[in-house]
């Protein structure tokens, strides 16, 4: 099991969770354990809460696993994460809807418009590091943004609506919530058990090298660069995965999605959860979105109490929540 | 001369004057970003909240206590200043000796409490500010009219920018300034007090953030979202100047300015993302930025 706790792009260093007797895939005891305990919640979850609930904090989960790929492993903070995620909700509410492509094709679509972004933009964002990073994604995310402001098939300021669920393979029904609901549970699940197998892959071995000492790493003969973006690229793919199904989920797909705020948004699910854990966006997730639908009637102060948290992470528990239970249990989760 | 370009002339040097004016905002926000990123090493996203507390401040001056457009000049920017200052001492400064995104990630997480006090105190929509008497006239200068307090706003930030420069080549503390953003530690063992030379820097900074928040004022409706905006743009002015010298942000942000007022005659549509498209094409050209070190 690992001997160090993974806590911030420049923290302890993290050593890999395989070799241990206990592990597998990857998985150690305690993170199967953790494991079971989701499982159980998203099969039991439809039954006792409202699925619609459920599957908008599963797509922001998938979205938050997405972002802890690039700064948890590579230590990469990109502040522009929304126009992957808002751009992969667009092209799947367009095809679903203008072109009446089954449910299926519609999210591959998104996913693939939203990586082809993650492309060109990372590969523009990686000539800077660091603090520069951040700024230089978040202004080519508003530059996304306003593109939609003004671009015809995006609606405008009313968005795509009644973006229709569509039959699955052009068979299965989905528009019961039920019907939809073990749709995204099995997307979250795909994606979530992708980010695990790419970090505890030799190429995650890499990434997590370049974050501690990229130096060292590329003396060692790893283009860094070119880790980064793939690093970089897989993450925008999954968050145009989770903001594809969410279109479809809700049916809707508007600016929020892609404003400034949805990248905030993602940046704090992932610190409060835990940055470079793989439970910890989950769980942050479940949190912030938990907290927006009962806070949603006193309106501003859902900005103020976001600041708060943010500020309260940032300064009293860095490692999140699940990174602070892993320390106190003296495991990594 | 009433065409340009086939554009007539009194709307290009309409646009020209606000792309000057939106220059100018942009300069002096990237001005303070420079100078508290040069010592503190920490990018203040709370800078655009800031400014709009600069203009808020000087409503409030006015509406609530009868103090006018001159005084909260001066006033406003000691206000938001010293709140600058209080957060540096209380907050920012355990950041430090941590990762720079941690101070992103905080001053980000002030903006959005910032932001959304005022928005659940005054509403979204706007406050209206009454230009000062002495400005309110209007200059006819043959080829266009001038708004006297447009002019103003151009002049009063290319003064500040000017002599923010000033004090930081020029002067003894500046030389204090630059020497602790080189070596810190080493400034420290000369005896100079560098942990309130650095919060007395962040609050310079917030102060000059606020200064241009009373200029945008009259202009711009008050309101609290005008900083968020702007700061994002703010952020691409950064990265296309690079942080490295202070001339070289001001000249940044007021071409940028300039550029974003003429993209506004020739191709509106275009106006709202010339300068992200700017940042690419520096990016691809010159990764560090015009005026920055690689």
């Amino acid at each position: 099991m690992a001997s160090g706790s993974v806590t911030s792009p420049s923290g302890v260093p993290a050593t890999a969770a395989a070799g241990h007797s206990m592990s597998i895939l990857g998985y150690s005891g305690p993170q199967l354990a953790a494991l079971a305990v989701l499982l159980a919640l998203i099969a039991v979850g439809p039954f006792v809460l409202y699925p619609v609930f459920l599957m908008k904090l599963l797509c922001f989960a998938l979205f938050a696993c997405a972002f802890n790929l690039l700064i948890g492993y590579v230590g990469l903070l990109s502040f522009g994460h929304a126009a992957y995620f808002g751009m992969g909700s667009y092209i799947a509410g367009y095809c679903a809807k203008q072109l009446g492509l089954t449910p299926e094709i519609s999210i591959l679509a998104g996913t693939l418009v939203a990586t082809l972004l993650g492309v060109a933009f990372g590969w523009l964002a990686i000539r800077r590091q660091g603090i520069y990073f951040a700024m230089i994604t978040m202004g080519l995310a508003q530059m996304v943004y306003f593109f939609c402001v003004q671009a015809p098939f995006t609606g405008g300021e009313d968005g795509i609506q009644a973006i229709p669920r569509g039959r699955l393979f052009g068979i299965f029904d989905l528009a019961p919530d039920m019907h939809m609901y073990w749709l995204t549970a099995a997307v979250f699940l795909i994606g979530f058990f992708l980010v695990h197998r790419i970090v505890h892959s030799p190429f995650g071995q890499v990434m997590k090298a370049i974050r501690e000492n990229e130096p060292r790493a590329v003396s060692l003969g790893y283009r860094a660069d070119d880790y980064k973006l793939l690093a970089f690229v897989l993450s925008t793919a999954l968050a145009g995965l989770a903001g594809a199904t969410k279109s479809l989920v809700f049916g809707i797909a508007t600016l929020t999605d892609v404003y400034w705020a949805m990248s905030g948004e993602v940046v704090l699910m992932t610190l409060l959860g835990g940055l470079g854990t793989i439970f910890g966006p989950v769980v942050g997730a479940a949190v912030i979105i938990t907290m927006e639908n009962y806070l949603a009637e006193f309106g501003a102060w859902v900005t103020v109490i976001q600041g708060v948290i943010f500020c309260l992470a940032v300064l009293l528990f860095r490692r999140g929540i699940v990174g602070e239970i892993g320390r106190f249990l003296k495991v990594q989760l | 001369m009433d065409d340009i370009f086939g554009i007539p002339a009194p709307l290009l040097f309409g646009q020209l004057l606000l792309g000057l004016i939106n220059g100018a905002f942009y300069a002096m926000l990237s001005l303070g970003l420079a100078v508290i990123f040069g010592l503190l090493n920490i990018i203040n996203f709370t800078h655009g909240a800031q400014f709009m507390m600069g203009a808020f401040v000087a409503w409030m001056l006015l509406n609530w206590l009868g103090i006018g457009y001159w005084w909260a000049l001066l006033l406003s920017p000691l206000i938001v200043g010293a709140i600058g200052v209080v957060l540096e001492r209380l907050l920012i400064s355990h950041l430090y000796k941590l990762d720079h995104l941690y101070g992103l990630l905080l001053t980000f997480g002030l903006a959005l409490i910032i932001e959304g006090l005022f928005r659940n105190y005054f509403g979204s929509s706007g406050l209206a500010y009454r230009i000062p008497e002495a400005l309110s006239d209007s200059w006819d200068l043959g080829f266009m009219f001038l708004p006297v307090y447009r002019g103003w706003v151009v002049v009063a930030a290319a003064v500040m920018c000017l002599g923010t420069w000033l004090v930081i080549e020029k002067t003894r503390l500046g030389a204090y300034l630059r020497a602790a953003t080189e070596n810190a530690a080493l400034v420290q063992a000369f005896g100079v007090n560098v942990p309130r030379m650095v919060t007395l820097t962040y609050g310079a900074g917030v102060a000059l953030a606020a200064f241009a928040g009373v200029l945008a004022a009259p202009i711009y409706s008050v309101n609290p979202q005008m900083g968020s905006n702007l700061i994002i743009v703010v952020f691409a002015v950064v990265v296309i100047g690079g942080m490295g010298s202070i001339m070289g942000a001001v000249l940044t942000g007021f071409l940028l300015g300039v550029i974003e007022g003429l993209t506004k005659v020739f191709w509106p549509e275009a106006s709202a993302t010339v300068v992200f498209v700017i940042m690419v094409i520096v990016l691809l050209v010159r990764p560090a930025g015009l005026f920055g070190r690689a």
